[in-house]
């Protein structure tokens, strides 16, 4: 199924492109990640060898610590077993759209899945009509979205580890990587409805970073989708009257 | 510190975590389907998820307790958001928030 369908059809040539709009703030994102994954003190061929094969920052992030630390295996697996838990939640809406695939390419399909991806496929497509040999559109277009994140990702995250020392760390390139993304969050936001939930969840995960693992996310997911669907309720009884 | 053999084994199993945990509910064949209002909340989660992540990042809370010190960021970023807002353009939108932050943090000394 991964055939020439795919890459020909001129989906994939948008989704590369609204990758690409936001990889210069991705990129800042994942030279910093090179460069923390560098100084934690790790070995550089374990530093290399996760952070091509890994693909997951935050997940990484937070093992490389408590390897450094010495925890035990099950300590750094359970970690990024509920770091990487939001993405169980999203992967019931790319669902519609992978059914058609194999289920290697599947499991390829979720391991490319990050954090942009899931959002502009489900912008996107998450209304669509279910890929399939007929309609691989939305397939296409996630297709073209993955492959742009995965090469400026690793070639950013490789920059990274290659001059660690030299990248100060007072140029605040991380935020860059926050501003790329607030970018493209404030150029999604379309009604108020959507707003008034996302701004609840900003609150939430901002609230919630004491947690541990990063759980803050999946709760403020959970309070958006809570507040959404109220508010959805609220308009309807509003209408009836 | 791990061993390097451990740190190895940590590697191969982050590599399988992260693709069952990110294809997870596309793994099975089963047909099945959500109860509608899920389907209906769940178009709140992507932007939801966005915000999360962005959120912390620049409004940096010690676990409990009171905000932080003052951060250019708490300036540089409203600026972005609203020039993202107006121009709907990516590129700029990082380069205007990273000179209001640099010349904040740099320049003023804040």
């Amino acid at each position: 199924m991964l055939d020439a369908r795919l890459w020909r059809h001129p989906a994939h040539r948008i989704g590369m492109r609204d990758m690409a709009k936001v990889m210069p703030g991705m990129m800042a994102w994942g030279l910093v990640t090179g460069v923390a994954m560098t100084t934690s003190g790790l070995p550089l061929s374990v530093v290399l060898a996760m952070s091509l094969a890994v693909f997951a920052a935050s997940a990484q992030l937070s093992a490389v610590p408590l390897m450094v630390a010495g925890a035990p295996l099950w300590v750094v697996c359970l970690t990024a077993l509920c770091v990487n838990l939001r993405f169980v939640i999203f992967s019931v809406q790319l669902r519609p759209h992978m059914m058609t695939l194999p289920l290697r390419w599947r499991l390829v399909a979720g391991y490319l899945s990050a954090d942009v991806t899931y959002v502009l496929t489900v912008h996107r497509h998450g209304a669509s009509t279910p890929a399939s040999g007929l309609n691989p559109e939305p397939l296409a277009y996630f297709l073209g979205l993955a492959t742009v994140n995965w090469l400026g990702w690793n070639i950013a995250a490789l920059a990274g580890i290659a001059f660690a020392s030299q990248i100060p760390k007072d140029w605040g390139l991380a935020f860059a990587g926050s501003l790329a993304l607030l970018a493209l969050l404030v150029t999604l936001i379309k009604d108020a409805r959507v707003a008034w939930a996302t701004t609840l969840a900003a609150i939430a995960a901002v609230w919630g970073q004491g947690l541990p693992f990063r759980l803050n996310i999946v709760v403020a997911v959970l309070v958006a989708v809570g507040a959404g669907l109220w508010l959805e309720r609220r308009a309807t009884r509003g209408a009836d009257q | 510190m791990m061993s390097e053999g451990v740190m190895w084994l940590v590697v191969v199993i982050l590599v399988a975590l992260t693709a069952i945990t990110r294809s997870f509910f596309f793994l099975g064949e089963q047909p099945w389907s959500l109860p509608l209002w899920v389907e209906r909340g769940l178009k709140y989660a992507p932007l939801a998820a966005l915000a999360a992540i962005i959120a912390p990042e620049i409004v940096n809370v010690a676990p409990g307790g009171p905000l932080g010190p003052l951060d250019p960021k708490w300036v540089a970023a409203p600026v972005a958001a609203l020039w993202a807002w107006w121009r709907k353009d990516m590129l700029t939108t990082i380069v205007i928030g990273m000179a209001v932050y640099l010349s904040l943090k740099l320049g003023v000394g804040w």
